[in-house]
């Protein structure tokens, strides 16, 4: 990581999703239903670092990223990147922010145009961008290839005709064709075999490395979270509960929440095992998030405070912050 | 180190089956007679001959003679060019106006799917054939008024299968990922989404062309589409009902050619629609 | 181990006729599973491991095609007349899947699903079926079994219906459990809780389990013994903690590899390059000899038999002492 420079800041990020109210939910809860996706996110991300965003079912990590992407409109909040309000972008500015901020995708299957050929989908990219014309174009999309290591004849062949992985990897490339300066990989591998996964987290790093990319992380594998990331987000129902450094958060972790997940993710080791769960309760949903703090009603430790005030992200140790009041 | 490509699937991309042949054969073959019926036509279809009146199908005349003496090969042959003319053009319209319009309505919804919901509702309610008829009554009969009958009401349904196929594709991550390239609106429905969306469209065509002359021929069996002496399936069917039990051949032979061509169009459209499938 | 196995697999080879070819699921393993001992069965996409699971009950069926012998309690499953089939299954093995949701009826009642199953394989009363329901939903640790026996299976969160799904596959007190994949599809927490229970209930039960998966760290906390299926193969079993510690066939080595561990922070991870075979077209020999590193010439030749190279461990690797030392 080169510097401490931000190259984008999120402050109070809130989002929610109203469903409109059928007769039964009129019966049921007197209204509409509101899904709390986000509530009042905030951090820095800095230039060059990987920064790993984890959580479970409803965190809503993935709305974080869609909103960074302005694929969801935030409700409240503010995003700035290299100095500008992101939301309020329009026109060229909007377009310019879309090269600098690109995406890949969770789902191999789903995030490629079954009608297009490789090379439509980078040729695309690259003259909407206006970034080369004519027959730079055909040599671009040769060493975009070559960059995810793919063979060069892949152009012309359409997404069915690739493995997961391979699709994974052209899903990068069409990211990478637009020169992007960071990326936001949202479960990138989670849908891959362990094999396959390994190579595209190799091809990440390498490719963070070459092109000096900031990387947005977003996964729910503690482990591949720990390898790759310089600082980890942990999110719960809408909220980060801690962000500090990796080894920081993994060795000495400030938030019951961010402790049970550590202790919850089974461990390669069969030597060590424990009989008693980490955490008690179910997983809540981000339609009934409770008052207070989110994660009090499943916290060992949680005591009265808890239950009516919401905690606010609070320094601990130097990097590391937590939502908690104990 | 660059992976050699061990592929996965390598199959050619068009790999046509018997059934899709088979309907293809029949519309090329139709095309042609389209094209070229005066030089495949033995007689001309309008020359009556007196000596000859109702003759069965015999060496001279290979679908006999009508009750004007006219041969009735050649008028099958020459109305297969009006009732491939009619299946074009009671579809052309409907198929580009209605796919645009379902492709936008089912983009933006909102308020446009809200007028657009009322549209098809109106058009649902009442009988298309009813509708059609009322149309060409307050228009005047003729192949023409026909086209545009059928064009007036026959968008809404091409407009209602595009909107719904628009909104599954909408949801895709392929069209997220369109979007955070930041490639406009308009490319996004027309380059990404609509040839995803296009196929059910495709095959709803065929089935449409094919009922398309059915509707022809029984618009012209009722004097509203094309007028006699045109030679149309239907009118020859409509001029042979005086005499089915007498000249059987002047009937039956216009019928073949109506079910042959919803057979083609039936076939080709099932055909594509698996190509599609296959393809994904 | 000197005691008779509870099941024994022998030779078993699953085919399934495709338009393309004769396709090679399984491709003639063995194995045995002990009384009271969990089972993981590992591998990755491909591997056979779910169509092996499905082939003990039978559950195969045609264009599929099952050969072999699996030996429950002295009898051959797989040569047994169908309604003998049907009286061990759901009464002496049963078997729990990934997706709750679509395992689980969803127009009856939790309830009304155990009771059936213990209506077929028990000799309870209507009273005593009734009973034993909110027990077992009680046993697999769903709070206030009795109201929620009536209620419905979307009424229920994902780590619940898979309790849920347990509770019906416990109703006839099996012999044998045999999980596929059950907590693929469950958040990090959650797994855990399952996890946790299928071993108490072990215990209880004094059941034994087979448990199909692909996460290692799974593994590695539940089970007492490993099967590790490679293209259709056995290629090594033994005790767990014998495999992680010292892996004798080259995948299990690349796979153990594959995994990020603390410590070697975003360095390469050893990845397997290249795929894994197509099952129409197994190669002669070792079916991971294209993409091994320590590969000779006799492994492409013969498919190296399963060999003792430690008490209770065996490889199908010839190269299995340079694994060991690698």
């Amino acid at each position: 990581m080169d510097s401490a420079t931000p190259l984008m800041t999120v402050e109070a990020l809130s989002k929610s999703f109203v469903y409109s109210a059928t007769v039964l939910d009129r019966l049921r809860y007197g209204g509409r239903r509101t899904v709390r996706a986000l509530q009042d996110v905030s951090f820095v991300l800095r230039r060059g670092e990987t920064l790993g965003i984890v959580g479970e079912s409803g965190c809503g990590k993935s709305t974080l990223a869609r909103c960074l992407v302005r694929l969801h409109h935030p409700d409240v909040g503010r995003i700035s990147f290299a100095g500008q309000d992101v939301l309020a972008l329009e026109g060229a500015a909007r377009r310019a922010y879309n090269r600098s901020v690109q995406m890949v995708f969770q789902d191999p299957y789903g995030s490629l145009n079954p009608r297009m050929t490789v090379h439509q989908m980078l040729a695309e990219a690259i003259t909407f961008h206006g970034l080369c014309a004519g027959a730079a174009v055909d040599a671009r999309i040769a060493e975009l290839l070559d960059l995810v290591r793919l063979p060069a004849d892949a152009a012309g062949r359409y997404p069915r005709e690739f493995s997961g992985g391979q699709r994974q990897r052209i899903g990068i490339a069409r990211a990478l064709a637009v020169e992007p300066e960071c990326l936001i990989a949202d479960e990138l591998v989670s849908s891959l075999d362990v094999s396959v996964q390994a190579q595209i987290i190799n091809l990440l790093l390498e490719l963070q490395e070459r092109l000096h990319l900031t990387v947005l992380f977003i996964a729910h594998d503690l482990r591949l979270v720990r390898h790759i990331s310089h600082r980890v987000a942990v999110m719960y129902l809408g909220s980060i509960v801690e962000l500090a450094e990796t080894e920081r958060l993994f060795t000495q972790p400030a938030h019951p929440y961010t402790a049970a997940l550590l202790k919850a993710a089974p461990e390669l080791d069969p030597a060590r095992r424990s009989v008693v769960d980490a955490v008690r309760g179910e997983l809540p949903s981000p339609l009934n998030v409770p008052p207070g703090c989110p994660f009090h009603p499943r916290c060992p430790k949680a005591f009265d405070r808890c239950r009516t005030e919401r905690p606010l992200l609070r320094e601990r140790a130097a990097g590391q912050v937590a939502a908690c009041h104990l | 180190m660059a992976l050699a490509l061990p592929l996965v699937r390598r199959r050619p991309r068009w790999r046509v089956r018997p059934p899709l042949a088979v309907g293809a054969a029949i519309l090329f073959g139709f095309l042609v007679l389209s094209l070229f019926p005066g030089h495949i036509a033995p007689y001309d279809p309008l020359a009556m001959d007196y000596t000859a009146l109702k003759l069965p199908p015999s060496l001279s005349h290979t679908f006999g003679t009508d009750n004007l003496g006219r041969d009735v090969l050649s008028r099958v042959i020459w109305a297969t060019r009006v009732d491939m003319q009619i299946a074009l053009f009671c579809t052309i319209f409907p198929i580009i106006f209605g796919t645009i319009v379902g492709a936008i309505v089912g983009y933006y919804g909102g308020l446009l799917d809200t007028i657009f919901g009322r549209v098809v509702d109106i058009t649902i309610i009442l009988p298309f054939l009813v509708l059609v008829i009322a149309i060409v009554a307050a228009l005047g009969p003729g192949l023409i008024n026909m086209y545009i009958a059928v064009s007036i009401v026959g968008w809404v349904f091409y407009a209602k299968i595009m909107r719904a196929e628009i909104q599954v594709q909408k949801q895709s991550d392929y069209a997220a990922a369109a979007r955070v390239l930041g490639y406009s609106e308009a490319r996004i429905i027309f380059r990404h989404l609509l040839p995803n969306a296009i196929t059910p469209i495709i095959v709803y065509w065929m089935t449409d062309m094919a009922l398309d002359i059915l509707l022809g021929s029984s618009l012209g069996y009722l004097g509203l589409g094309a007028q006699p002496p045109t030679a149309e399936w239907g009118v020859l069917i409509a001029d042979a009902k005086n005499f089915m039990n007498t000249a059987w051949w002047m009937s039956i032979f216009p019928g073949i050619g109506i079910v042959l061509a919803g057979l083609g169009f039936s076939l080709v459209g099932d055909g594509i629609a698996d190509i599609f499938r296959r393809q994904r | 181990m000197a005691a008779e196995p509870l099941l024994s697999v022998r030779g078993l080879r699953v085919t399934f006729a495709a338009p393309r070819g004769l396709l090679t699921a399984v491709d003639g393993i063995d194995f045995d599973v002990q009384a009271g001992e969990v089972l993981g069965v590992a591998g990755e996409s491909g591997s056979g491991k779910s169509v092996t699971l499905r082939s003990l009950l039978r559950l195969v069926k045609p264009p599929g095609h099952v050969d072999g012998q699996v030996v429950w309690r002295g009898r051959d499953i797989l040569s047994m007349p169908e309604a003998d089939v049907r009286d061990i299954r759901g009464r002496e093995i049963a078997m729990i899947f990934q997706e709750p949701m679509t395992a689980l009826n969803p127009v009856l009642t939790v309830g009304t699903q155990i009771r059936e199953s213990l209506a077929e394989h028990t000799q309870l009363d209507a009273g005593q079926r009734k009973a034993r329901a909110v027990e077992l939903l009680d046993l697999v640790g769903i709070p206030s079994a009795k109201s929620r026996s009536e209620d419905y299976p979307h009424q229920f969160s994902g780590g619940m219906r898979q309790r849920a799904m347990i509770a019906i596959a416990l109703a006839a007190k099996p012999r044998l459990l045999l999980a596929d994949e059950p907590t693929t599809a469950l958040d990090v927490t959650i797994q855990d809780q399952i996890l946790k229970l299928l071993l108490r209930l072990r215990r209880e039960l004094q059941m034994s389990v087979i448990l199909v998966t692909h996460d290692l760290g799974v593994i590695a906390q539940t089970c007492d013994r490993l099967v590790v299926m490679y293209a259709g193969q056995v290629v090594e079993t033994g005790p767990v903690a014998a495999l992680f510690a010292q892996p004798r066939h080259a995948y299990t080595l690349g796979l153990l590899n594959s995994v990020p561990r603390a410590g070697a922070i975003r360095q390469p991870l050893a990845s397997i390059p290249g795929q894994p075979p197509s099952l129409l077209d197994l190669p002669t020999g070792c079916a991971f000899a294209p993409r091994c590193r320590f590969v000779t010439a006799a492994c492409s030749t013969a498919r190296p038999p399963l060999v003792e190279v430690a008490p209770g461990h065996l490889s199908a690797c010839l190269r299995h002492r340079d694994v060991a030392a690698a």
